[in-house]
């Protein structure tokens, strides 16, 4: 398979669309068609979906799909994250039980890290996972779990050893959130929406096989969940709206994608949108006012270059180098972006940088962009996070000392619950 | 006394902090920014009728207490440290320097004692939708009409519009010169309208005159002069103001860098914390430091080799580039909290947007501090 060139993957696709894409059918029949294709996710293994291409043909693939005007399989949410998890880590039988209905939509996911009391520190998760009568019991809290409210299945991380080391105490569960030991409380953001959730567990239950990787492996199965998660947060991802063509499939598309992507409607505003800002001086009368080019310039800058280096480093990635430390460049850089277009938005604003909603001349995406901002530096890994990371992992500057990591786990510091 | 505070100032300023940590911490101001008015009437009465701030810089003549701007400039600092939603700045700060500084006697026999009492509210309408605070800026204009005046034209980010009863409004004289007017805001040909401001605790209108009888302030020659002047004054209390909230800021950000724990130790502990404390110290202490030497040079532009406007929009911009790093910093220190709508965090950091830009950006303050530098 891997010597084809991208010609006859081109050829293949577009014979196989010919044969069966028609946007009168429904979206799951025609997303579970796709699915046993292989053409849903072509860099996937054979034997899970795919078609064992390198995964510099997906974006080829789905040109052809794009031109053929056909759906492809749901990759919004929280969803591409439990799908690479259980494809890297997952037994068959969490492959069999999760992937089809993780490509089809029918089923939605999110992911319970965080914790009031840890939430950089991951690994220093707190929620307990006690083993009793043949299965897990979960006790807990979670916080800033988006789509949570939403979700059929979780990515949970969970204590199972007090008495190991931080890193090698943790487990990583499937969990059912359809159940009563499993409570959702939405948080209002400093912009008004409520996408994320404080997520509570009392007497929750994973049975004994939903268990992804080994007993006190979870930290390792979490990594690469984190490792896809900063590498789609490099704010060049496509924000999908649905397309306007007319047909079923169309249709029920828009609708799904109106619900998953509710909580991340604010989302493209948290970039800090470098694509609104000429046009935006234009219409606010500051294109000819220099200082406000010379921002406007800056934010464009970052923001291509920011594009630039994502692009290289997925080539790289296309050319079969091993995935590397891209993501965390991508991701530092988003923040930078995400800051110089605020400022150069508020500069072309003006004094409507006051406004919201209806009043701040540009139906309210401004101030959205205004106060959603700060997020992009927070969330998925702290920017500080970021600058460790790569200054460690990348530079191979020397590590921190640590005092967390050579002691049993329940004689860490930690903060009070509450 | 550029350089200290007087002993009377220190009490002034650590008995309204007293006062507004009493009586107006954020558990109250998120209360009041839902109510209709949006300011809290008692609290406002207290404060023009106890602690006499609705007067500070109005002339005993007029019924005020005849201190200076550093005392008005003290009193915006704290306010701005609480976040305290109140008519303060619109009316004392905007409207009744505009008063003072265009108005006969008379119109200032008529109209500052009410506003030193608390009891009127006044309002200042100036820039116009898009537009800016300099007087060039300005298009609504101003025709007589048998030995009185005639408004006509449209104002925008009128700070507390809605809750005025008097409004002074800023337009063109027929011979293009700068008029200040005074009318209440009921008045015929007046119409107004909230906006919807991104800081829920800085209200704003947007005010249309279609024809209004007014009054000008001064005769036609006062206009012009006196705006400089507001705007400075105006400029110099914003300055403080966001010097009080970016302090505030910063002081709880360490606060709860201090009390949070990750990786088993104190987040306060990791250098890149300390690095981030120290330079939001430097720069808030900087931009006081501007802040307080335009307030002073006020009272007593004597001593300075720079004129009130160059220091005036230096210490603005100055304070707005302060107030949104710091509040920027503030959040990423709390981190997903710091983002939620729970923490007060968010309310600093939306009044940081807000004042970024209002009486005009930073760019707009350097580039009039630099046509007024005395070189
Ligand atoms: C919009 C949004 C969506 C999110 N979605 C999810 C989700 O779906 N699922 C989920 O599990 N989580 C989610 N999060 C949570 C996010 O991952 C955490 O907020 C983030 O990792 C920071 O953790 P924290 O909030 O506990 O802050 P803390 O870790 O307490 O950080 C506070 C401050 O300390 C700094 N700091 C911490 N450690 C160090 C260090 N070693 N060196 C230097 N500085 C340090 C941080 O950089 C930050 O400035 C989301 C957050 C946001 C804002």
């Amino acid at each position: 398979m891997t010597d084809l060139t991208e010609d006859d993957i081109r050829t293949a696709v577009r014979a196989w669309l010919v044969e069966n894409w028609d946007p009168e059918q429904g979206l799951v029949a025609w997303r579970n068609m796709l699915i046993e294709s292989g053409w849903g996710m072509p860099h996937w293994p054979q034997e899970w979906y795919g078609r064992g291409l390198p995964v510099g043909m997906t974006p080829v693939v789905e040109e052809e799909f794009d031109k053929r005007g056909a759906v492809g399989v749901a990759k919004l949410g929280i969803r591409t994250l439990a799908a690479a998890t259980i494809l890297e880590h997952g037994t068959d039988l969490h492959k069999q039980r999760f992937l089809r209905g993780i490509l089809t939509g029918e089923e939605s996911w999110c992911q319970l890290f965080s914790e009031p009391g840890s939430g950089s520190d991951l690994a220093g998760a707190a929620t307990r996972a006690d083993f009793r009568d043949g299965k897990w019991i979960i006790n807990g809290q979670k916080v800033w779990n988006t789509s949570a409210h939403r979700a059929d299945f979780g990515l949970l991380l969970a204590r199972t050893d007090w008495d190991a080391v931080k890193h090698k105490g943790l487990s990583y569960f499937l969990l059912d959130m359809r159940q009563p030991g499993v409570e959702v409380h939405q948080l209002r953001q400093m912009n008004d929406h409520a996408s994320f959730n404080q997520v509570f567990f009392t007497d929750a239950v994973v049975e004994p096989e939903y268990r992804i990787g080994e007993l006190g492996e979870g930290w390792k199965v979490a990594t690469t969940t984190l490792m896809h998660e900063r590498r789609g947060a490099d704010g060049v991802r496509r924000y999908d709206t649905g397309s306007d063509r007319q047909g079923r499939i169309y249709e029920e598309e828009r609708a799904e994608v109106a619900t998953v992507m509710e909580p991340y409607i604010w989302y493209p505003q948290r970039t800090g949108r470098a694509d609104l800002l000429v046009e935006r001086a234009k219409a606010a009368g500051r294109w000819d006012d220099p200082a406000v080019r010379q921002e406007v310039a800056k934010a464009l800058t970052l923001a291509r270059s920011a594009e630039w280096t994502a692009r290289r480093a997925r080539e790289a990635q296309q050319a079969g180098r091993p995935q590397g430390p891209e993501g965390s460049i991508g991701k530092l850089a988003a923040s930078m972006v995400a800051r110089a277009c605020a400022k150069a938005h508020t500069m072309i604003a003006g004094p409507d940088a006051m406004l919201s909603g209806a009043d701040d001349g540009a139906d309210g995406v401004v101030a959205e962009i205004l106060v959603s901002t700060p997020a992009i530096s927070i969330a998925g890994g702290t920017d500080e996070i970021q600058r460790n990371i790569i200054s460690e992992r990348i530079l191979s500057m020397p590590k921190e000392a640590r005092h967390d990591a050579d002691r049993p786990f329940r004689e860490v510091p930690r903060n009070q619950a509450g | 006394m550029k350089f200290s505070f007087s002993e009377e100032q220190t009490e002034f300023r650590n008995m309204l902090r007293r006062f507004l940590r009493d009586r107006s911490p954020t558990t109250e101001v998120r209360r009041v920014i839902e109510t209709e008015a949006g300011y809290d009437p008692e609290v406002w009465r207290v404060m023009a009728e106890d602690l006499g701030v609705a007067a500070i810089h109005i002339p005993e003549a007029y019924g005020g207490a005849g201190f200076g701007i550093s005392e008005l400039a003290i009193a915006a600092e704290e306010a701005g440290r609480a976040l305290l939603p109140s008519p303060f700045f619109g009316s004392t700060v905007l409207a009744a320097t505009a008063i003072a500084e265009a108005g006969t006697d008379a119109q200032k026999q008529a109209l500052l004692p009410g506003i030193a009492a608390g009891g009127t509210i006044a309002a200042l309408a100036a820039a116009e939708p898009r537009g800016g605070w300099n007087a060039g800026a300005f298009t609504a204009t101003a025709s007589p009409d048998n030995g009185s005046w005639r408004l006509s034209g449209r104002k925008s980010y009128v700070l507390d519009g809605m809750i005025a009863d008097l409004v002074v409004a800023a337009a063109r004289l027929p011979e293009g010169g700068l008029g200040l007017f005074s009318l209440p805001t009921d008045s015929a040909g007046l119409a107004r309208r909230a906006l919807r401001s991104m800081d829920p605790t800085r209200r704003l209108a947007e005010i249309t005159f279609d024809g209004a009888p007014a009054v000008l302030l001064g005769g036609p020659a006062a206009g012009g002069p006196a705006w400089e002047r507001v705007l400075d004054i105006a400029a110099i209390c914003l300055a403080g103001e966001m010097v009080g909230g970016a302090e505030r800021l910063r002081e709880d950000a360490l606060e709860y860098v201090s009390m949070r724990i990750q990786f088993g130790r104190s987040i306060a502990s990791f250098q890149v914390t300390k690095h981030k404390a120290a330079d939001m110290l430097l720069e808030v202490e900087l931009a006081k430091a501007a802040a307080y030497y335009a307030a002073a040079a006020a009272d007593d532009d004597e001593e300075s080799d720079q004129p009130l406007a160059a220091l005036a929009s230096l210490a603005k911009a100055a304070a707005a580039d302060t107030y949104m790093q710091t509040a920027v910093h503030a959040v990423q220190m709390h981190g997903g909290i710091g983002f939620t709508h729970d923490n007060d965090t968010q309310l600093w950091f939306k009044r940081a947007k807000a004042s970024e830009v209002f009486l005009g950006s930073a760019a707009d303050h350097r580039e009039r501090m630099l046509q007024q530098w005395n070189a």
